[in-house]
């Protein structure tokens, strides 16, 4: 659909993405390691869930309509386990790495484990973005728009807002992930799982596009809370933000950055 | 697909095999389509382009722009529909889709003047074809290559008596600025109209609503302004580039001819050999590229030629006639004459083994399928005849084809009551280098009987070719049609001609073409080419050549084309004879003493089924038919601006593809581009915010004795 609707829909998807990036881990070269590294275990993710379906195809031999559909919808929920195994898998990474961190660098303090979870978070969630998108998006370039065939024309758009909400949500679910795992909380990771499979869940009711974006926006939503409060946010700290009464607030709460 | 990654050496071991695996997973990725592109268009599979030819002076044809010219779809079914697209619509540029009998001059002017509004045109195929006749070709063709020039026959150039072409409006020699698309199939049309009925209609002449049906053509082409121009370029390409854009490629292909009695071909014939040349054209064309179905202007002249060199090779005495016969197909007659005046270039030079002083008589086809009342026409030219001793020798000629055809009754000959020019034949290119004795055989006796001369509609219904409903392709390529049979009897009189002009006498009467051969050869050239007899002629690695529709005739740039090949080895076939040699002796007879490379040229053919069905019986076949070059002599000489020998290329293009899809309105567009920049600006906005004052919001938990007050 020509270059507005490709640089309109590249900035949707991606937008809230690069500003995260650019804001919080463009500053620190640690971190941009850790989110590439984030990245490329997404990556192997897919390529593992991908062998395992492509094998399973294979073995089965899909010759028919509804066979491909079911293994395709097998495919997608044997890839949300993939990527979870392979966030703790992170996880476990980065809990070694600070450790030998400390080792190596005793007097430069290593990024909290709040960041690295918000940094994984991030990495897991661009990776995604991008993967599911970039291919839609060099489509968009040419002439045409979706609706030959009878399909809904809002085709682009509503990938590109898609995109948007499961790069957040991977954001939050690396938060809220790595905390339940900190904390031993392992009701958090049960609850990332399934809301994981939710989301992926509804993208399979492709034409009714309107009811899936609401229900992922409002998961995404709920999970953004749970985040910020898992986080260190408070309510009490969000009203003093945005009152603009930090300065008092700091003098009373003096603690090392 | 993945198959080719694991059908590689296999090797021992887990770790290749996992790379393997890997590897096949990707393979399978990029192999199948991409699927939101097959949400979106709809690509035209069966469509012919108009392309860019080029001459010395001039360049015609059409051209699109490099990355395709897209329009809004409107179908033009009556002469009313083009003001919306000249004048009225609201949504400019569109691609017209034309039914195709009003693909006529009048209409295409009125495009062409308002090419600001026209993106396109397809042009869908008309069926039946137009009744009134339909030729894209000029009406005087091969005008100024021929042998009526000014200053020689200058009442005759230029066709100052009459036309030969009435029914030409000169539409394939226009140069057009904007794609034209040629649908062949039904199917794919009316999935356009049916797009265009959903979304481009609107009540009351009102501006439909967005989306809209659009349609995208590629046919961008290289070469530009003529063959000088391109051919100049070509050579800097080539002198100063290792890897040279060549721009346009000369028109070139291959003649086929044969001699009645074998000649050796190593060296030129003496001049005491007397030859007489019997020839026809091979080639046709129409307005689209490579659609050039031909049926009366050169198939059924070629058929009948090859059915006449059937019957004469059958006389008992054949070996011991004083003079021989050389049978020959000229390929580019079309384009100004490119077969003939390449072989009338190399007997001059001497390349050839028949040269121009062995000609003794020349005897043309014309077009000759289309007789009324049985009538054939016998044409000689008046300009050569002033001469007493040609005036003679036409004089014995003509009384000869008249004895020959005095026992053959369904074809009746006729001459000429006034002095009229010649025909555009390949013996006008043979008069311009010497006077030789020359008459040519048509249907017609003043402008051709041809309605769809060179265009897409010259196909076997126009030739009265038809076969009853409900028989298999078998039963089709063995039934006898009128038409067959009224072109055996023209072939009867052809071969019984040639007979006593090679000065044979004794078996005259016995010579007779054979209907069926003829109707062979008409299904296999003009209704499907893929079918038992022609499979059984050619050679093993030509078996793809054979489509399962009629071949095309146009001559094209990559040689030889399928059309020439089938030619070659169809009269191998009627001409030659079954030797009982090996493959290994099949090609390479040098090995065998009783063989000679020289005087014959040896094929190995697939043969027929056998028995059972499951495999041929492959032989050789050795036979006199050759085939030699046919490159306009304008080429080998440089020069490319000549006005005496054709000089047609043929541009290079890179992508020719059409296809259909749906396109929004701009305003939409523009609203996603504001939204998406919203979002960016609002998302960078509330990071630095929450960034800044990230300290405030998130409260790290305190380690224990690091509290101060």
């Amino acid at each position: 659909m020509t270059a507005a609707v490709f640089f309109g829909c590249a900035f949707i998807a991606f937008g809230p993405a690069l500003a995260l990036y650019i804001f919080t881990i463009v500053t620190e070269p640690l971190r941009i390691i850790f989110l590439i590294i984030g990245a490329f275990f997404w990556l192997v993710s897919l390529l593992f869930s991908s062998l395992i379906w492509f094998t399973t195809t294979t073995l089965i031999g899909n010759k028919d309509e509804p066979r491909e559909k079911y293994l395709l919808i097998f495919g997608v929920l044997i890839s949300v386990l993939v990527q979870e195994m392979f966030r703790f898998a992170y996880y476990k990474l980065l809990k070694r790495a600070s450790e030998g961190l400390k080792i190596i660098n005793p007097y430069e303090k290593a990024p909290s484990m709040r960041l690295l979870a918000y940094v994984s978070g991030l990495g897991f969630g661009i990776m995604s973005g991008v993967f599911s998108f970039v291919n839609t998006l060099s489509d968009s370039l040419g002439p045409g728009t979706v609706g030959i065939h009878g399909d809904p024309p809002q085709f682009f758009l509503n990938s590109a807002f898609m995109t948007l909400v499961i790069t957040l949500l991977h954001v939050f679910w690396g938060i809220v992930f790595f905390d339940g795992c900190e904390k031993k909380k392992w009701y958090t990771l049960l609850v990332v799982l399934l809301s994981h499979l939710l989301v992926s869940a509804l993208t399979l009711i492709s034409p009714h596009y309107g009811l899936n974006l609401v229900l992922a926006y409002i998961i995404m939503v709920l999970m953004g809370v749970w985040a910020f409060f898992v986080s260190g946010g408070s309510c009490r700290s969000l009203k003093l933000c945005l009152l603009c009464q930090d300065k008092d607030f700091l003098l009373f709460n003096q603690r090392a950055r | 697909m993945a198959t080719a990654g694991g059908g590689s050496v296999a090797d021992p071991g887990s770790r290749s095999l996992l790379r393997l695996l890997s590897f096949c997973v990707l393979l399978a990725g990029l192999c199948e389509g991409n699927s939101v592109e097959r949400k979106i268009y709809i690509p035209l599979n069966k469509t012919a382009p108009c392309v860019r030819l080029l001459n010395a002076t001039h360049q015609i044809g059409c051209q699109s722009s490099i990355s395709g010219d897209t329009g809004v779809i409107h179908v033009v079914e009556k002469k009313e529909d083009l003001q919306w697209v000249l004048t009225d619509g609201p949504n400019p540029p569109y691609v017209v889709l034309l039914e195709g009998t009003l693909f006529t001059r009048d209409v295409m002017e009125k495009l062409k003047g308002r090419s600001g509004r026209i993106a396109g045109l397809a042009v869908s195929l008309a069926k039946p074809s137009p009744a009134s006749g339909f030729s894209p070709s000029v009406q005087c063709p091969n005008d100024g290559f021929g042998i009526y020039s000014d200053s020689y026959g200058s009442q005759f150039a230029h066709c100052k008596a009459f036309q030969w072409n009435k029914v030409g409006d000169g539409l394939a020699y226009e140069d057009f600025s904007f794609p034209i698309f040629l649908l062949e199939d039904e199917n794919e049309t009316n999935v356009i109209k049916q797009c265009y009925r959903d979304h481009n209609l609107s009540p009351n002449g009102s501006a439909p609503a967005f989306p809209l049906c659009a349609m995208q053509l590629f046919s961008h082409m290289h070469a530009v302004v003529s063959t000088v121009t391109c051919m100049r370029r070509n050579l800097i390409q080539s002198s100063f580039t290792i890897s040279p854009e060549v721009v346009c490629d000369p028109l070139s292909d291959f003649n086929v001819w044969s001699m009645l009695k074998p000649i050796n071909t190593s060296r030129t014939l003496e001049p005491d050999d007397r030859v007489v040349v019997a020839a026809t054209r091979l080639d046709s064309r129409s307005f689209f590229w490579n659609v050039a179905p031909g049926a009366e202007s050169a198939v059924a002249s070629f058929i009948t030629q090859l059915a006449a060199a059937e019957a004469l090779q059958k006389a008992p005495d054949v070996a011991t006639l004083p003079r021989n016969v050389m049978f020959v197909f000229f390929q580019g007659e079309t384009f100004d004459y490119i077969g003939s005046s390449r072989m009338v270039y190399d007997m001059e030079k001497g390349s050839f083994p028949v040269q121009l002083e062995n000609i003794d008589s020349f005897v043309e086809l014309g077009q000759v399928a289309l007789r009324n009342s049985l009538e054939l026409w016998m044409h000689t030219d008046p300009m050569s005849q002033k001469n007493e001793t040609v005036l003679n020798q036409v004089e014995a000629l003509l009384s000869t084809l008249e004895q020959s055809s005095a026992a053959v009754p369904t074809v009746v000959l006729r001459r000429l009551n006034q002095s009229q020019p010649l025909p555009p034949s390949s013996l006008q290119r043979f008069l311009r280098a010497r006077n030789v004795s020359g008459v040519v055989l048509a249907d017609h006796s003043d402008s051709f009987h041809n309605l769809y001369y060179q265009s897409i509609y010259d196909t076997a219904e126009s030739i009265n070719v038809t076969y009853p409903a409900g028989q298999s392709p078998e039963e089709d390529l063995n039934f006898v049609t009128d038409t067959a049979k009224a072109l055996a009897g023209v072939a009867t009189v052809l071969a019984r001609t040639l007979y006593q002009l090679a000065g044979g006498a004794s078996f005259r009467d016995t010579i007779q073409a054979d209907p069926h051969t003829v109707t062979r050869l008409l299904y296999g050239f003009l209704v499907r080419a893929n079918n038992s007899w022609f499979q059984s002629i050619l050679r093993p690695d030509l078996r793809s050549y054979l489509g399962d529709g009629p071949l095309q005739h146009y001559i094209a740039v990559s040689s030889p084309t399928n059309a020439t090949y089938v030619v070659q080895y169809a009269l191998a076939n009627l001409t030659g004879k079954v030797l009982d040699l090996t493959r290994e002796q099949c090609q390479n007879p040098s090995q065998v003493p009783t063989e000679n490379k020289d005087l014959y040229e040896y094929t190995w053919v697939q043969g027929p089924l056998n028995a059972n069905e499951t495999d041929r019986l492959p032989r050789c076949v050795r036979s006199t038919a050759r085939l030699a070059r046919a490159l306009s002599p304008a080429f080998e000489l440089e020069q490319w601006g000549s006005t005496e020998y054709s000089t047609w290329t043929e541009s290079r293009w890179k992508d020719i593809r059409a296809r259909i899809f749906l396109i929004a309105s701009k305003e939409l567009e523009f609203i996603t581009l504001i939204v998406g920049f919203g979002i960016l600006v609002f998302s960078l906005i509330v990071t630095y915010c929450i960034n800044a004052k990230a300290d405030v919001l998130f409260i790290t938990p305190r380690e224990p004795g690091s509290v101060s007050y």
